[in-house]
């Protein structure tokens, strides 16, 4: 009996240290999951980045490799927010085909979606757009019959809403606890 | 070599090659304080090193060079990766200008371990050379132990910086927790208490954390019977009246049947493996089940928990044994005792023919409960898990949750080194000891007295039994082809005999046992016989096909003598 996938979101905080990323990925490759998403960037610690990953799978599934993820050295804490109330966003670059004719229904689509112009050409312009997965499907769809001519995205990024990101102190190290969810994360079996 | 000995290491097994040769150029210095063992093989200073730290209790240290050096070591580290061994591999890389630039020897071991190391690291700087290696030992041995690996380019190997040597490891994500939560060892007493057919399933982290006195008393208080895992022999006493053996695949019938019928599982230290469990949705169906174990990933992964507990088995089992009230469980017991009467398991019948499985009663009748039992892996591992009741933590010394076949040679080098005095047995299978048989020739360098049984039945026996049962008998590449093992080991320098007669078994074991250097018999038993109880691959526990043998002329429960710990 499978277990239904979904979505999980799963907000990594880690060691900037060369081979983490080889690592964490080994754990979900070797379980046989892909990575739907990745993103990676420094946090406010000095020292730690934050990753925001996105994968499919049952939830005992993600649980398990989140759990052996914990185990891996160099991650300090790790949380999947799936069912939290999150803020999520993503950038999403879009090269779209443009011809004198048509640049200013592209100049309107984009302001309707708030994205930028940030490259201008002879017959193309990039586009580029903040949001949620939705809002850049959206914007994607409307530009396809204008000719896409390249797309790149950064993956979700997200941040729970309210008192997130708080620190203690545990065992004299600086520790990363996100509301609770960390604990949670290890903690909801213990 | 500074940092080997700030941690107390005393004999490393290694081998060198052109990516390691300062390390091995700076060994002479140390000769008083470290020895170095030099094995044949890569795979053999691994899986010696992780028999020297189940033995010792510290941290296993192998060394090798670059290239093949290192990638011989990848099975004896997926070894102990799997059985949870601290171990520490140091590696020289290829020089580091030609890192990444497939130098002569050049492979990413580093990447290659990720899967199968604790943790592992590329040292790029010779100041973080002795903060690895302190690190690495710190890793190793602390929380669940496993093995890490350091990889040094051989141009940091022979660099120089200002000793310092860190006093303490400062690892921000890394924190194990030993100490187990206390609520939830009060509720484990609670359903301890309340509970009418409980069984204790004693693992590996007994044996770890060198919690035998507290599961001798956990048990003697509450009267529980122990049933102990693979690895988990040796961590309750084999003479003690509550040991009730192994379970699962192979174990005994009635230890499958407590299970299925126990309303209360306690797993401490241990892992359900699928050895273990059968088919894990009939998994013991009538029971709440307490896991003990101080990783927490290990909870909850294979089967649903009723009390979780995450912490060192010692310290856990202080706290509960505090906590649980004094019980009797006479009528369960004498329940388990009828099973056991209907079910004997491991009765070994009356017959003219070498058995595999009299041989093995044998060695552990001469030699004791508090002898090392070192096996290989297949179906001489399993009776020996049958048989052997040892009584001596770690006295049973096997390949578990990887398998390995070859492990039972170099291994016993590890036992011998670690335990120089004791009677160390290697029992091998025909097929794995042709695995790792070049090791022989390091037996007779270092002059270690160990005895070696070849269960020779010409097959690979248990792929063999695999094959009459699941595949219609269609025997496919596993008779083996073997050279003269007497010969064989004569030309490596050890004494050796044959024995092709039920009736010669004895005089071989004395002669051995009181033979003072290493000994080979080869003891050509019956081909076929097949290794019972069984629980067939994914069935149940409930469906465990027991032996076919109900008459016996050797007691096989029987405690060997010698059994003091």
């Amino acid at each position: 009996m499978p277990a239904r996938a979904t979505h999980h979101t799963i907000v990594a905080l880690v060691e900037d240290k060369p081979g983490v990323l080889n690592r964490i990925a080994s754990k979900w490759r070797q379980r046989g999951f892909n990575i739907e998403s990745l993103a990676v960037g420094h946090s406010e610690i000095p020292g730690l980045s934050r990753m925001t990953f996105t994968v499919d799978g049952a939830r005992h599934d993600v649980e398990q490799v989140t759990k052996q993820l914990f185990k891996v050295i160099e991650v300090v804490d790790i949380s999947d927010i799936t069912s939290e109330d999150v803020v999520a966003r993503e950038l999403a670059l879009i090269r779209v085909a443009a011809t004198p004719n048509n640049r200013t229904a592209l100049i309107e689509i984009a302001q309707v979606f708030r994205a930028n112009i940030v490259d201008v050409a002879h017959d193309s312009m990039v586009l580029e757009v903040t949001g949620d997965e939705d809002k850049i499907e959206s914007l994607y769809e409307l530009l396809l019959p204008y000719g896409v001519k390249e797309l790149m995205r950064t993956g979700r990024i997200a941040m729970t809403r309210g008192g997130a990101g708080e620190h203690d102190q545990d065992d004299g190290h600086r520790r990363y606890r996100s509301a609770g969810e960390g604990k949670a994360q290890v903690g909801s079996l213990l | 070599m500074e940092c080997l000995l700030r941690e107390g290491v005393d004999t490393i097994f290694g081998y060198p090659g052109g990516s390691n040769l300062p390390m091995y150029d700076a060994l002479p210095k140390y000769s008083s304080q470290i020895r170095h063992v030099q094995v044949r093989h890569e795979q053999a200073a691994a899986h010696a090193a992780e028999a020297y730290a189940r033995i010792t209790g510290k941290a296993g240290v192998c060394w090798a060079t670059s290239g093949p050096g290192a990638t011989n070591l990848v099975t004896g580290i997926a070894d102990a990766w799997m059985d949870s061994i601290p171990l520490v591999c140091i590696t020289g890389a290829v020089v580091s200008w030609l890192i990444g630039r497939d130098g002569f020897q050049e492979a990413d071991i580093t990447g290659i371990t990720i899967p199968i190391t604790k943790h592992n690291t590329l040292v790029l700087n010779v100041e973080d050379i002795a903060p690895a290696i302190r690190e690495a030992f710190h890793i190793a041995t602390t929380g669940r132990p496993g093995p890490v690996l350091v990889d040094i380019p051989r141009d940091l190997q022979q660099a120089s910086c200002e000793f310092e040597y860190p006093s303490e490891v400062n690892l921000r994500g890394y924190s194990p927790v030993t100490k187990g939560d206390l609520h939830q060892i009060k509720r484990a007493a609670d359903l301890i208490e309340k509970s009418e057919r409980p069984v204790i399933l004693a693992g590996h982290g007994v044996v770890i954390s060198h919690a035998w006195d507290e599961l001798v008393e956990l048990a003697e208080k509450t009267q529980i019977p122990v049933i102990t895992t693979l690895l988990g022999i040796g961590g309750f006493p084999g003479t003690h009246e509550l040991n009730m053996g192994m379970p699962g695949m192979h174990g005994m019938y009635w230890n499958n049947m407590a299970i299925s019928e126990a309303d209360l599982v306690m797993g401490i230290g241990m892992r359900f493996d699928d050895r273990v469990t059968g088919a894990l949705k009939d998994f013991a169906p009538q029971a709440k089940i307490i896991h003990i174990d101080i990783d927490p990933a290990e909870i909850g992964k294979n089967l649903p928990t009723a009390v979780p507990i995450v912490g060192d088995v010692k310290q856990v089992l202080q706290e509960l044994n505090r906590e649980v009230t004094p019980a009797r469980h006479d009528e369960w017991r004498a329940y388990l005792n009828t099973i056991k009467a209907q079910h004997p398991s491991i009765l070994i019948p009356e017959t003219a023919k070498l058995l595999p499985q009299y041989v093995i009663k044998s060695i552990y009748d001469a030699s004791g409960a508090d002898a090392y039992y070192v096996t290989g892996v297949g179906q001489h591992q399993m009776w020996a898990a049958q048989y052997f009741w040892v009584d001596k933590p770690n006295g049973f010394i096997t390949s578990g949750g990887l398998g390995t076949m070859g492990y039972e040679v170099p291994a016993a080098i590890g036992a011998q080194f670690a335990d120089p005095k004791s009677t160390i047995w290697s029992i091998c299978g025909d097929g794995g000891f042709q695995m790792t048989s070049q090791e022989l020739a390091t037996v007779v360098e270092y002059e270690l007295p160990i005895k070696f049984a070849i269960i020779n039945n010409g097959y690979l026996g248990m792929v063999r039994q695999w094959q009459e049962m699941f595949y219609n008998n269609n025997l496919s590449a596993v008779r083996m082809y073997q050279p003269d093992f007497i010969k064989l080991a004569e030309a490596y320098g050890l004494r050796a005999i044959r024995v092709t007669d039920k009736a010669e078994v004895q005089g071989a074991i004395d002669l051995a046992l009181n033979h003072p250097g290493p000994v080979l018999i080869d003891f050509q038993v019956e081909e076929a016989e097949n290794t019972f109880p069984m629980v067939p691959p994914g069935a149940s526990l409930q469906d465990t096909v027991d032996s076919p043998y109900k008459k016996s002329d050797v007691d096989t429960r029987k405690p060997a003598a010698g059994g003091a710990r």
